[in-house]
């Protein structure tokens, strides 16, 4: 990757992030504390963000990139505002989940990992968040939705952006 | 103060999400309107075990059950159990067996054959108060650990009580502290796998979002016993609620100094830091968990040496699963002897295991090792729903395997499984009844170890990779019957040569249903039939014209416009354009759709391989 001059804009976004690098300054091995709590602020870590944790943590930006791909859970690409996270996990799998997912996927017009048009959802599948008693289970963000069938996950999904239409 | 009543509501991760919340804070309400809040002591518990049920409720001192509480069921509740004293019959469990409503939770079938250690206080308490936690005898294990014992009398307290590990490979406990005390360091380190990463499990969550302290206490003990005077919990970033109520923990203990400098007067001192792992189910392997809590990629590295030598940056370190470590104060309390009478001759103590997938009772259960399937399954478990009939059990996830219907007496421990070529592992049960194909589900667990090997050595990189395309063929009915011989030679192989246990156990789930469910992988080859109805390619799409209306509802969602008829015309759907996404079956009205077996190839694919013969 060529050297660049990074130009961080001063907004509370990177004050956060500055702050929280401040906390894990003397922690032996921040590098993916940081990055979670990055993801947290910015919802997803753009080049900038990883070169900035680069430079203050003293870690090459080889290695953050490679932290950064290696585990599922940070984004590089930018996500909808909410994330619906179909668990695909072995109890949920024997009980129709695929069906689950496709209905959603063909509701939202996307496919897993992409965000629909109007940048509400984003649709990922997971590995199992341990919700294995309430199989077939979908997460809206951190709240979990169980026993599903595929229509029940597809009004789920409308009935919650209807509400929070509405709120606003 | 004793207060009059103790209701206890389930805060465990299923009941909150069928909105336990909400019945709580109706319950707050109601109970504040008729000032009963100085005789009703309201507890918000963790998990209770029966998931299925949820939300659920006990009320002490009569045990009356609750199950699936509304917030409609509060008002009732109230005034007839807490004021007239008559359990509310509409929603105490009902056991579908006895046809009886069951009024106290001893006699629920589902608890009666359940013995509780490590879960003995998950679902009777509030996890989030450490008072009731050493009211329940909470951190007596660690003063007199560390005032009366000295650590080798520990190590040689767990050596005597036959603990073996609970996260999957069944290594004795004591053993491993063994190994971390004889090693030289200054610095040593406890770590608590809390990675819980085997889909189908779910006791550690609950044990950390329950009973958190147990952890604390299990984790002092044994940095009392190896040297360490530091410990980490590594937990996946999937468990929110779990590493929040960890954290409290946390604080309380360190608050009235049961963690921090000089622990009972003792001169011992240890204190826990949480680090949250971020989505590798790799790093749930010893060495490429340590790898990530330094902050590096999760990748795994060969032993020996053993952490126990060379763990975290380099110091003797100490990796202990979540139920391993919550086991400990039990063990320390009631004597190993103790310990060692539950279970079988080298299996000792008891195991929670997770049922899930088909099965009446799904939830969380402890039972004394060398139970049989059969009393898991059936007489707490509740057997299966629907009338459908059992095929197999999968036990020990990715690394895993299957056991059938003809092993359903096969004492649960860890030699019998292994021997079945299943696994014990973290303890996850998923059912499986016969709608669910194995060759589908060899091909699940094989995708699943595709996508989490962290690709450093090829035979788990690239082996796994050509065993998934293999199964896909067969699935999509385009496999050879030598394609059966090629699979065993790769999964051999691959076990034989793969640095880490995710690669050298990923090939047991093909492995076990080629070996119990051989006559399925053939249907699949010899006659393209998918025995089950479920892998898309061979089966096809069908309107019942006996109940179709005519509505047309199916025909619009179509994605590939394969459905004609006209409106009030019976529909039907042509298999040659199918995609099979499902979508008719969920807008159909009148559940006219059904998926009907037999090979219907489609017609671009059938002139695929009609081309790639002539070729």
């Amino acid at each position: 990757m060529e050297c660049q001059e990074l130009h961080i804009p001063d907004n509370p976004q990177y004050r956060e992030l500055k702050r929280i690098i401040e906390e894990y300054r003397n922690v032996p091995g921040p590098l993916i504390q940081v990055l979670n709590r990055a993801q947290r602020i910015f919802g997803y870590l753009p080049r900038e963000v990883q070169l900035y944790v680069s430079r203050e943590l003293n870690v090459p930006l080889s290695e953050v990139y490679g932290v950064v791909t290696f585990y599922n859970f940070f984004k590089t690409e930018p996500v909808g505002k909410h994330i619906v996270n179909v668990c695909l996990g072995t109890a949920c799998h024997v009980k129709g989940a695929q069906r689950v997912v496709d209905a959603l996927a063909n509701e939202l017009k996307v496919e897993i990992g992409q965000t629909s048009q109007d940048g509400f959802y984003t649709l990922s599948t997971a590995r199992c968040f341990g919700a294995c008693g309430l199989a077939p289970a979908m997460m809206i963000d951190d709240e979990v939705y169980g026993r599903l069938t595929p229509g029940k996950a597809v009004e789920v999904i409308k009935e919650f952006q209807k509400n929070e239409t509405n709120q606003n | 103060m004793k207060k009059r009543l103790d209701v206890l509501i389930c805060g465990g991760g299923a009941c909150l999400s069928s909105h336990s919340q909400d019945v709580k804070n109706k319950f707050i309400e109601v109970l504040k309107a008729k000032g009963l809040t100085d005789e009703i002591n309201l507890v918000e518990t963790g998990c209770m075990g029966p998931c299925e049920m949820g939300p659920v409720m006990v009320v002490y001192p009569d045990g009356s059950f609750y199950v699936q509480l509304t917030e409609n069921d509060v008002e009732p509740i109230v005034e007839e159990h807490f004021l007239k004293g008559r359990p509310y019959q509409k929603k105490l469990w009902a056991a579908p067996e006895a046809r009886k409503i069951v009024e106290e939770k001893r006699q629920v079938p589902f608890f009666e054959k359940q013995q509780k250690v490590v879960l003995a206080l998950c679902g009777k308490i509030d996890p989030e108060s450490v008072d009731e936690y050493i009211a329940n005898r909470g951190y007596e294990a660690l003063g007199k650990v560390v005032t009366e014992m000295t650590p080798e009398a520990v190590i040689e307290e767990m050596l005597k009580s036959g603990q073996r590990g609970r996260g999957g490979a069944g290594f004795p406990t004591g053993l491993k502290w063994k190994f971390g005390k004889a090693s030289e360091g200054k610095q040593k380190y406890i770590v608590c796998n809390a990675d819980e990463g085997d889909p189908g499990a779910f006791m550690d969550r609950a044990v950390l979002e329950g009973d958190p302290h147990s952890v604390i206490e299990g984790m002092a003990i044994a940095a009392y016993s190896i040297g360490a005077d530091k410990g980490f919990v590594y937990c996946r970033a999937e468990y929110p609620l779990a590493i929040k109520r960890l954290e409290a923990a946390l604080k309380q203990a360190r608050a009235m100094g049961l963690l921090g400098k000089n622990i009972f007067e003792s001169g011992f001192s240890f204190d826990i830091e949480v680090r949250m792992g971020a989505g590798a189910f790799v790093c749930g392997e010893e060495t490429a968990l340590m790898a990530s809590i330094e902050g590096k990629r999760g990748q795994p590295r060969p032993k020996p040496p053993f952490p126990a030598q060379k763990g975290l940056w380099g110091h003797p370190t100490v990796i202990n699963n979540v139920e391993t470590l919550a086991a400990i104060r039990h063990i320390i309390l009631n004597g190993a002897d103790w310990y060692a009478s539950i279970g079988t001759e080298k299996s000792k103590g008891t195991k929670v295991f997770a049922l899930s997938g088909k099965v009446v009772n799904t939830g969380l259960v402890e039972v004394p090792m060398g139970i049989t399937l059969r009393e898991l399954l059936y007489d707490i478990g509740g057997g299966i729903p629907n009338g459908k009939k059992f095929k197999a059990v999968q036990t020990g996830g990715p690394s895993g395997g299957c056991i059938p219907a003809a092993h359903m007496d096969t004492p649960l421990d860890y030699e019998s499984l292994t021997k079945l070529g299943a696994i014990m592992g973290s303890g996850g049960v998923i059912v499986l009844d016969e709608d669910t194909c194995m060759v589908n589900v060899a091909k699940f667990f094989l995708e699943f170890s595709v996508e989490e090997s962290c690709g450093q050595c090829a035979p788990c990189r690239i082996g796994l990779k050509q065993m998934h395309d293999l199964l896909e063929k067969i699935c999509e009915g385009k496999g050879k019957m030598e394609d059966l011989d090629l699979l065993e030679s790769l999964a051999h192989t691959i076990k034989a040569t793969s640095l880490c246990g995710l690669g050298q156990t990923a090939p047991n789930p093909v492995l076990s249903t080629m070996k119990y469910f051989r006559d399925e992988y053939e249907a699949h080859i010899k006659e393209q039939r998918c025995p089950a109805g479920v892998c898309k390619d061979l089966i096809s799409y069908v309107v019942d014209e006996s109940k179709c209306i005519g509505c047309t509802a199916c025909a619009r969602t179509c994605p590939v416009s394969a459905i004609s008829g006209a409106p009030k015309q019976k529909h039907r759907i042509d298999p040659s354009i199918c995609t099979r996404c499902g979508s008719c079956i969920v807008k159909c009205p009148v559940k006219a759709i059904y998926i009907g077996p037999g090979a219907v190839k489609r017609e671009v694919e059938s002139k695929k391989l009609h081309l790639e013969k002539t070729l």
